[in-house]
C-alpha cells in the first residue's frame, strides 16, 4: 500500500442505503422486478432518488408493511405472496424477480430467502425469484447492486471454456467499446455481468478471467472466485491510466502480444489525452475534496490528481476493502488523507476550513454548499454517467471542470468596454 | 403488506422534518438508519433550499444494534444541542428505529438539558406525511405553551377593540414542501393588511419556539392549511378560546367568504367593499366573450384535501367548468372532500393509489385535469391537458416567481394556469383541423402533447382530407361494428373527447339494438345523450 494517511471516523452520515442501487439496476435488466420488502420510507426514498413519475408502471416497488403486519396479525410471508401473485399477474413480462430487503424487513427478521425460495417453485419455468439485502443498516449506496449480482451468481451456467468476464454495470455503449477493444486484442470470448436481460447469464467457471468495471463488487467477486474464477488484479477504468492498466490486466492474463497492446491503445491514449487537455488547464491546481458516498471516491480521486492535476484535500470513502483497492491506493500520490466512515457534520468543518474548489457529495448536501460558495458535483451522477475506459476519460474530466467553469460563466464581472 | 409502485405522501418523520426545517431555532433529532438521510434532498434540491434541514440523524447501522443504541442516541443528542444550539428541540424516530423501541424522547428528557423538548410519536406503519406534520405542530405548540395555557385565564374574545388596537391573528400551515405557501403567506398577509387586520405570528414557516410562545397574544387564528394546522387550531381555541377560520383562502368567492368569516371571527364590521369584484381579475375574465369556449368544460380533480375542495369551487362557481371526477389522497380530509363531491353529484375517489387514479381520469373522460405532478405524468399519457394544484412538490412547483394560490392574485395565478394548457387543447385541435391546409404540411409541427394530438399522421392523405382515404372499420370489445363511414366521422371529433364520443355512442347503440355503428349512428347518439 502506498503511503495514503489513513483515517476512521464515526458518527452521523449521510449517504443513501442499498436500496438506491435499484435506480440503475433495473434500467440494466429490464426484464427484472426488484420488489422492496420495507416501509413507505423505502418506497419514499426510492421515488425521491429516481424520478419514478416519468415510468407509466415502473419496475420496481415497495411492499409496504403494515401495523397488523408486525402486530403479527397477518402472516408477513402469506402476505408477501399475495402481493407477489398480484404483481406478476398485473406484470406478466417480469422474468426475475428481486425481493429485496430492507431496515424494518431485517429488524423483524422477514426470512426473505425462504421467501424467495418458495415463490421459485410457485412460478418454476415463469419467474426466478431472488433476494438480497439493500438495507441501511447493512449496505451503503453501491453495496446494493454487489447485493443483487451475488443473489444471480448461483443461477449462472457452469463453464470451463477461457473467457473473459467485465463485472459491475455498465452503460450499454461503453460496454459495446471495451468489447470491441478486447476483440482488436484478439481476447474473443469477452462476456458481461450482469447481463442486459436478467435471464442472459452468461456462463462462469476455472477459465472465467474476471475484470471487475465498479469497485464495489466485494461479495460477488468472492462467490464468482468461490464458483472457479479468477479475479483479476487492476485498478478500475476510470481516466486513460486506470483504464490502460485495466485492459493490461486482462492482456497480460490472455497473453497478448504486447506489440498488438500498445499498437491498439496507444492511438487511443494519444487521442485522450488529447481530449483531456483541455480540462486538465481547468482542472489543475485545483482543490477537490470528496465526502463519501458512492465508494467510486478513490479511482476518481486518482483520476482528477493524476490525469487532471487536482490537489486532493481529501478523500471520504464509506468503508475501505483494501484488496479491492490495492492497485488504487498504489496510484495515488503520499500522503493522501483518506477517512473511512463519516460525521458529516465535523467532515462539513473541515470543508469549511480548506476552502477547496470542489467538493464531490451527496444531492443532499450540494445547494447548502454551493449557497456557501463552495461548488459541487453530484457522487450519483457517476454511477449513471457513461464514464469508464480510455475514450470516457475527457467526458469523465467534464464533468469535474463543468461546475467550475459554470462558477466563472456567472460570476460578475465589470463590464469591459472594448 | 400494500404493494406501492409510487407514494403521494411520504411517512410521518417527513412531515416531522417539514416543521422542522420551516421553523428557526428548532432542531429534530431523529432516531433512523443510515440512508434515512435521503430526506435532506427534499430540501436542498425540491425546495431549492441553501440550508440543511436542522435534522441529526443517528444513523446506526448493524452493528450498532448489538450494543446500547440508547447511548448512542444519548450521544446524538447532546452533540447536536451544543454545536446547534436550539431554542427547543424535537426528538422522535423513523419506522425502523420505531420497531427496536429506545424511546428516544424519553431519553432526551432524561438528560437534563435546558431547553424544551418535544417527544414525537409517529406511527410510521399507519400515518403518512402530513398526518406526521400536523401532529409534529400541535405536540410542540402544545409543549411549548403547556404551563402558559394552565396558569393564564382565559381572555374575553375580541379584547382589540377594549385595548384600542388593531386586530391580530396568528397564519398558521404553512411549511415548506407545502404548495406556494411562500407565496400565500404574502398574499394573506397583504390582504389582512388592507383590511386593518396585524400579523401576530406566521408558523411553522419562518417562527422560532419562542415566536410559538406568542400564539396565544392573537384575536384569532387563520387555519390556512387544514392538513397542518387544524388539530392546532383546535387546541389553541380549547385553550385559549382564540377561534379559527374554517374558510381556505382560494378563488375569488372563498377569499371573499374567508373575510367575512374573518371579520366575524374578530367582530368587526363588514365591509361593503368586500363584494367589490375588481380585487381579481378572474371574475372578468371568465367573464369575458372568449371565455365562452370554457363552458362546461369537463375537469376532473385530485391531489390533497384543501387544493381539491378549493378547486371544485372555483371550477364550479366561477369558471363555468362540469366537474366530473374528484379526489383525494388526504385520509384525514376524506370527510370534506366526500361532502363537496356529494354536493357536485359525484362520489369522492379517496386512495393512495395513482393507478386507480389515472383509471378514474380515463374513465371520466375530463378535457382537463387538475392534480399532482402524477396526474400531470398520467393526463399526458391520456393525451388531456393538466394543471398542477396540489403537492407532493416538485422542484416546477417551487417557481422562481410570485405565484400564489390564495388570495386575489391566486385567483389570477389560478386562471391562467388552468386556462392557458385549456388554450392549448384548443389549438391541438385546430391543428388536427388545418393539418390539411398548405401552411401546415410541414410534418415537423409538434405542439406540447406531441405525438398523441398535435403531430400530423403520414398516413392520412395531405391533399383531400379526411376522406381521401379510407379509415379502417372497426370491431369494439363488445362487438359492436364501427364502419369505415363511423370511425371516418369519429376521427373528426376533438381527440380529447373522442373516447368518451365513442363510448357514449357505443352505449347507445347497445340500448337501441344496433350492431353497426356509422356516422348517422354518431348523430343518434349525439341526440340522445344531448336531449
Amino acid at each position: 500500500m502506498s503511503g495514503s494517511t489513513l483515517l476512521k471516523e464515526t458518527g452521523p452520515r449521510e449517504v443513501f442505503c442499498g436500496l438506491t442501487s435499484i435506480v440503475w439496476l433495473h434500467r440494466r435488466m429490464p426484464d427484472a422486478f426488484f420488489l422492496v420488502v420495507g416501509s413507505r420510507t423505502c418506497a419514499h426514498l426510492i421515488q425521491s432518488a429516481a424520478g419514478v413519475m416519468i415510468f407509466a408502471e415502473p419496475r420496481f416497488g415497495t411492499a409496504i408493511l403494515e401495523e397488523r403486519d408486525l402486530a403479527g396479525l397477518a402472516d408477513a410471508h402469506e402476505e408477501l405472496d399475495r402481493v407477489v401473485k398480484n404483481l406478476l399477474k398485473r406484470r406478466p413480462e417480469i422474468r426475475t424477480l428481486f425481493l429485496v430487503g430492507s431496515c424494518p424487513s431485517e429488524v423483524i427478521k422477514i426470512d426473505l430467502s425462504r421467501a424467495a425460495e418458495r415463490l421459485s417453485s410457485q412460478f418454476q419455468g415463469q419467474v426466478r425469484v431472488l433476494n438480497y439485502s439493500g438495507s441501511g443498516i447493512e449496505t451503503t449506496f453501491t453495496q446494493g447492486e454487489d447485493g443483487a449480482l451475488k443473489a444471480l451468481v448461483p443461477l449462472m451456467p457452469k463453464t470451463k471454456k477461457e473467457q473473459l468476464l467485465l463485472v459491475g454495470t455498465l452503460a450499454n455503449p461503453v460496454e459495446d467499446r471495451l468489447k470491441t477493444i478486447f476483440k482488436r486484442l484478439g481476447i474473443q470470448n469477452i462476456d458481461s455481468f450482469p447481463p442486459r436481460q436478467s435471464t442472459e447469464l452468461p456462463s462462469i467457471g476455472t477459465g472465467t478471467k474476471v475484470l471487475l468495471v465498479q469497485p464495489y463488487l466485494t461479495d460477488t467477486a468472492r462467490v464468482l472466485k468461490d464458483r472457479g474464477a479468477e479475479i483479476l488484479k487492476a485498478p478500475f477504468p476510470l481516466g486513460v491510466e486506470g483504464s490502460k492498466h485495466w485492459i493490461e490486466a486482462a492482456a497480460n492474463s490472455f497473453n497478448v502480444n504486447k506489440e498488438l497492446l500498445n499498437s491498439t491503445l496507444e492511438p487511443l491514449i494519444i487521442r485522450a489525452r488529447k481530449a483531456l487537455k483541455p480540462y486538465r488547464e481547468k482542472l489543475s491546481g485545483k482543490k477537490l475534496f470528496l465526502l463519501p458516498e458512492s465508494q467510486l471516491e478513490i479511482p476518481l480521486a486518482r483520476f482528477l490528481n493524476n490525469e487532471c492535476g487536482m490537489e486532493l484535500i481529501e478523500v471520504g470513502i464509506p468503508y475501505l476493502n483494501r484488496e479491492m483497492m490495492e492497485s488504487e491506493l498504489d496510484l495515488l500520490p503520499p500522503n493522501t488523507r483518506i477517512v473511512e466512515g463519516q460525521h458529516v457534520e465535523k467532515q462539513l468543518d473541515r470543508v469549511r476550513g480548506e476552502k477547496p474548489d470542489l467538493v464531490v457529495c451527496g444531492m443532499g448536501l450540494a445547494n447548502p454548499l454551493e449557497a456557501e460558495g463552495i461548488s459541487t458535483k453530484w457522487s450519483i451522477e457517476m454511477v449513471f454517467s457513461p464514464i469508464h475506459g480510455i475514450d470516457q476519460a475527457s467526458d469523465l474530466a467534464e464533468l469535474f471542470a463543468r461546475p467550475l467553469h459554470r462558477k466563472n460563466l456567472i460570476t460578475p464581472q465589470a463590464l469591459k468596454t472594448v | 403488506m400494500e404493494l406501492t409502485l409510487w407514494t403521494y405522501e411520504g411517512p410521518p418523520h417527513i412531515g416531522a422534518m417539514r416543521i422542522a426545517s420551516s421553523m428557526k431555532g428548532l432542531h429534530y433529532v431523529l432516531h433512523a438508519p443510515q440512508g434515512d438521510t435521503y430526506a435532506d434532498l427534499l430540501f436542498t434540491m425540491i425546495e431549492r433550499r441553501g440550508s440543511r434541514p436542522p435534522v441529526t440523524y443517528t444513523t446506526f447501522q448493524a452493528r450498532d444494534l448489538g450494543g446500547d443504541t440508547a447511548e448512542l442516541v444519548k450521544g446524538h443528542i447532546s452533540e447536536a444541542v451544543e454545536r446547534f444550539k436550539p431554542e427547543a428541540l424535537l426528538v422522535g424516530e423513523s419506522c425502523t428505529a420505531e420497531l427496536i423501541q429506545d424511546q428516544p424522547g424519553s431519553l432526551a428528557k432524561g438528560m437534563g438539558l435546558n431547553i424544551p423538548i418535544v417527544s414525537l410519536e409517529l406511527p410510521a406503519y399507519s400515518k403518512k406525511e402530513n398526518w406526521g406534520a400536523a401532529e409534529t405542530f400541535y405536540q410542540l405548540i402544545r409543549g411549548l405553551l403547556k404551563e402558559t395555557s394552565q396558569d393564564t385565564s382565559r381572555k374575553p374574545l375580541r379584547s382589540w377593540k377594549e385595548e384600542g388596537r388593531r386586530p391580530r391573528v396568528n397564519l398558521l400551515g404553512p411549511s415548506l414542501l407545502g404548495f406556494r405557501c411562500r407565496d400565500d403567506v404574502l398574499e394573506i398577509q397583504k390582504i389582512l393588511g388592507e383590511n386593518g387586520i396585524d400579523v401576530n405570528v406566521i408558523a411553522p414557516l419562518g417562527a422560532t419556539p419562542n415566536d410559538l410562545k406568542r400564539l396565544p397574544n392573537a384575536d384569532a387564528n387563520v387555519c390556512l392549511y387544514p392538513e397542518i394546522a387544524e388539530s392546532a387550531c383546535i387546541w389553541i381555541e380549547r385553550n385559549f378560546n382564540i377561534p379559527f377560520t374554517q374558510t381556505v383562502p382560494i378563488g375569488v368567492r372563498a377569499t371573499k367568504d374567508f373575510l367575512k368569516e374573518l371579520y366575524s371571527l374578530l367582530g368587526m364590521e363588514i365591509s361593503s367593499s368586500i363584494n367589490e369584484n375588481d380585487k381579481s381579475k378572474l371574475p372578468w375574465y371568465s367573464k369575458s366573450v372568449d371565455s365562452n369556449y370554457l363552458t362546461g368544460k369537463r375537469v376532473f380533480i385530485f391531489g390533497d384535501g384543501t387544493h381539491v375542495i378549493a378547486a371544485a369551487r372555483i371550477a364550479n362557481e366561477e369558471l363555468g367548468f362540469e366537474v366530473v371526477g374528484i379526489g383525494t389522497y388526504s385520509r384525514e380530509m376524506a370527510r370534506k372532500v366526500r361532502a363537496t363531491a356529494k354536493d357536485l353529484g359525484l362520489e369522492a375517489l379517496i386512495t393512495n393509489d395513482y393507478l386507480e387514479v389515472e383509471e378514474a381520469i380515463k374513465e371520466s373522460a375530463p378535457e382537463l385535469v387538475l392534480g399532482t405532478q402524477m396526474e400531470r405524468h398520467s393526463a399526458k399519457r391520456l393525451g388531456i391537458p393538466c394543471t398542477v394544484i396540489s403537492t407532493p412538490m416538485h422542484v416546477q412547483d417551487v417557481p422562481a416567481r410570485y405565484s400564489p394560490q390564495m388570495g386575489w392574485e391566486g385567483a389570477n395565478v389560478i386562471f391562467d394556469d388552468w386556462v392557458h394548457p385549456l388554450m392549448m387543447g384548443l389549438e391541438e385541435h385546430l391543428i388536427g383541423m388545418f393539418k390539411h391546409d398548405f401552411e401546415f404540411t410541414d410534418d415537423g409541427h409538434q405542439s406540447h402533447l406531441g405525438h398523441l394530438g398535435g403531430k400530423t399522421d403520414n398516413s392520412e392523405d395531405h391533399e383531400q382530407g379526411f376522406n381521401a382515404k379510407q379509415i379502417e372499420p372497426s370491431e369494439s370489445e363488445s362487438g359492436l361494428i364501427w364502419t369505415s363511414e363511423g370511425e371516418t366521422e369519429l376521427a373528426k371529433i376533438p381527440f380529447f373527447v373522442r373516447g368518451k364520443v365513442r363510448r357514449n355512442t357505443e352505449k347507445y347503440a347497445r340500448q337501441a339494438g344496433c350492431r353497426q355503428i356509422d356516422g348517422e349512428t354518431l348523430l343518434d347518439a349525439k341526440a340522445y345523450f344531448s336531449a
